[in-house]
């Protein structure tokens, strides 16, 4: 493989991966401080036609990538107030997030369906940039890829060395102790949902701004539900988050380059489109072959509502 | 002050009027949406509930919608009752599709009376097995079946594309991505002149009985709620949780296998690459708005698919994306889920006796 030709793979295997990372860590949170939100595929599909049309009507990214978070925010909060203070199934509200994210994106999405949005200029960091082989791919990037890196270091310093980090895994793990002690269970959890709902929205903005700038129904295309894999194919620990990401990125983006490359290989392309959610299977299935594994790891009280004693 | 105590009883009251609380809520939502979208809220009224069911004609249109929607709705509730998370119907109502697509186009020659009954069998079967991926790698390797069965609906929409773009692209059909129309044999036979409501219907009524008798009347449908109700009680009483499982997902993808069946055998005549009605998700709020009952589930699918038919008309009268029936839905399974609360709790004003 000649450099110029890995270098490209690279590049796209880490943009491809970038708002999987995004999406993956806000749901870690949000699912280590108790509460599973299987609403990704909504929220990000909100947070994409956000992004899209105030980028649209404003031609700045930012201010999109800013009502992306808040639309994810807001999706996000609909799962809060009916799982914390309505006490509902997770499962169920979850999937309805997802089912009410996807619809109600494609309707405020229409108009915006024929229209396409100028590319965003990568930031290229000085120096660095020129290291051969990798520099170009890794350093020449999207801000949001940055973004990606940055998020990873803080969730886990959050996690594993701040004080509010340990609290909301207390809260995890044994909400009744720490409501016990006194910590705010229902409102640490409310944070942490809509963490994860900014995130998504994040997630889901880069794709409609950054990655293929424009808006088309379906476009999340299952990114949603694959990052809530990740988080478990990563045993709830955001360095396996990172690595599976990239590992998603890598299968997707292979598979476009094999179709791409024009190579006259006899094998169907909606073959190779599937690869990814193969793998999502493989992976999962790996992953807890091993019951230990998951049941160590995920926090204790995942998915059980939790109602403070007055 | 407002706040909720918790009944010493769940209450069997609310269990069946947080639906029709859910229904109304919905409704006004939607009455706010069209106001806010500058639309005669009146008008979107008469779309969404009058207009639809007018004539005879819109009746049996409400009905044809409603057949795949209790198919895939009564085989999710039997695994939901059982903590059974198939959510990938969609991807087993395509694959029904494809098995009934296949006999159908094998036989294309014959008109034998057997043509259908075997593409039932088919789709059933077919729809079966693509449930049973997520049932095999969760009983076997305890992999997450939502996770499984849903990444199964990216896959199977891929496999009817290759298909219809493929080897069963009809070589007269001008290069269009689909098959060649079935042959009268393989077509379910309409119930009333003048209209498209078809045979598959009256499987969808079956299923319903059918699915009544299984979960309310039969020792194994009792097995299936106390393991989702109570899962220790069940493992003490010694009933087998991979079994619950297996018939949780299979009977979901059978039963989601007959109603693609019944779409290609029906109205469509044919196997496309425009399947994804979203029938598969929306059954999912048919069977919780339907309270995983037989019954309820027969209502909900009638109240999903005036939705359904609403959401056409106000696309073609209202010119509003057609999508707004899914925000419908979306809104309608919020509401029940958030009135739900009430079964187990009541609302008091004032402050809490100390």
């Amino acid at each position: 493989m000649d450099a110029a030709l890995f270098s490209s793979i690279l590049f796209a295997t880490v943009v491809a991966g970038t708002p999987l990372i995004i999406v993956a860590l806000g749901l870690l949170v949000s699912e280590r401080a108790g509460v599973l939100n299987l609403g990704a595929e909504g929220m990000m599909a909100m947070g994409a036609v956000a992004a899209f049309a105030v980028t649209h009507s404003t031609g700045n990214p930012w201010l999109g990538v800013l009502a992306g978070l808040t639309a994810g925010m807001g999706t996000a909060l609909i799962h809060g107030v009916l799982c914390l203070s309505l006490q509902a199934n997770q499962v169920a509200a979850g999937l309805a997030v997802a089912i009410f994210g996807v619809g109600l994106s494609a309707f405020v999405g229409k108009p915006f369906e024929s229209v396409a949005l100028p590319a965003v200029p990568p930031i290229r960091i000085p120096f660095i940039a020129d290291i051969p082989l990798i520099g170009e791919a890794l350093y020449n990037q999207q801000a949001l890829v940055y973004f990606s890196w940055a998020l990873f270091w803080a969730v886990l310093w959050f996690l594993a060395r701040s004080r509010a980090g340990l609290v909301l895994r207390a809260v995890g793990e044994a909400p009744a102790s720490a409501h016990a002690i006194g910590y705010p269970v229902i409102l640490i959890r409310y944070l942490a949902v809509l963490f994860g709902g900014a995130m998504a929205g994040i997630g889901g903005a880069f794709l409609s701004v950054f990655y293929t700038p424009m808006w088309m129904e379906g476009m999340v295309a299952g990114r949603g539900w694959i990052a809530l894999a990740l988080v478990v194919f990563a045993t709830w620990r955001p360095l396996r988050v990172m690595v599976g990401a990239y590992l998603f990125g890598g299968v997707m983006i292979t598979q476009l380059f094999i179709q791409g490359s024009g190579l006259q290989i006899d094998f169907p392309a909606q073959f190779l489109s599937s690869l990814p959610y193969w793998a999502t299977i493989v992976v999962l299935v790996l992953i807890s072959r091993n019951p230990n594994a998951i049941r160590l790891n995920s926090p204790a009280s995942l998915g059980k509502p939790f109602r403070p004693e007055q | 002050m407002l706040r909720l105590e918790p009944r010493t009883e769940a209450s069997r009251l609310m269990q069946w009027c947080s639906p029709l609380l859910a229904a109304t809520l919905t409704l006004l939502a939607g009455l706010a949406i069209f106001w806010l979208l500058d639309k005669d809220p009146l008008e979107g009224l008469h779309y969404f509930l009058i207009s639809p069911v007018k004539d005879l004609y819109g009746v049996s249109e409400l009905l044809l919608k409603a057949t795949p929607l209790m198919l895939c709705a009564i085989g999710l509730a039997v695994g939901f009752r059982a903590n059974v998370w198939n959510i990938g119907a969609e991807g087993q109502f395509m694959l029904g599709a494809v098995g009934a697509s296949g006999v159908a186009l094998y036989f294309a020659e014959s008109d034998s009376a057997l043509i259908l009954p075997a593409m039932l069998l088919a789709g059933a079967l077919a729809g079966a097995l693509w449930a049973a991926i997520p049932a095999f790698l969760r009983t076997r390797f305890s992999a997450n079946e939502i996770l499984v069965s849903l990444m199964l609906v990216y896959v199977a929409q891929l496999f009817v594309s290759w298909l219809v773009f493929g080897p069963w692209r009809d070589p007269m059909g001008f290069g269009f991505p689909q098959t060649a129309m079935f042959h009268d044999a393989a077509l379910l036979p309409t119930l009333l002149d003048g209209t498209r409501l078809h045979l598959g219907f009256v499987f969808a009524l079956g299923a319903l009985a059918l699915g009544y008798v299984f979960m309310n009347r039969s020792y194994t449908g009792f097995k299936m709620r106390v393991a989702g109700e109570a899962a220790e009680a069940a493992r003490y009483a010694g009933f087998s949780a991979r079994r619950v499982i297996w018939i949780g997902l299979l009977s979901g993808g059978a039963a989601a296998g007959v109603a693609g069946m019944a779409e290609v055998a029906g109205p469509m005549g044919q196997l496309t690459d425009k399947l994804n009605f979203g029938y598969g998700f929306a059954a999912i709020i048919v069977a919780f708005v339907g309270r995983l009952h037989a019954f309820g589930i027969l209502l909900a699918s009638l109240l999903m698919a005036l939705l359904y038919i609403g959401g056409e008309q106000a696309q073609q009268y209202m010119n509003l994306p057609s999508s707004i029936s899914m925000v419908f839905q979306g809104l309608l399974l919020f509401f029940l889920l958030g009135s739900d609360v009430f079964i187990h709790y009541r609302l008091r004003i004032g402050r809490a006796r100390a």
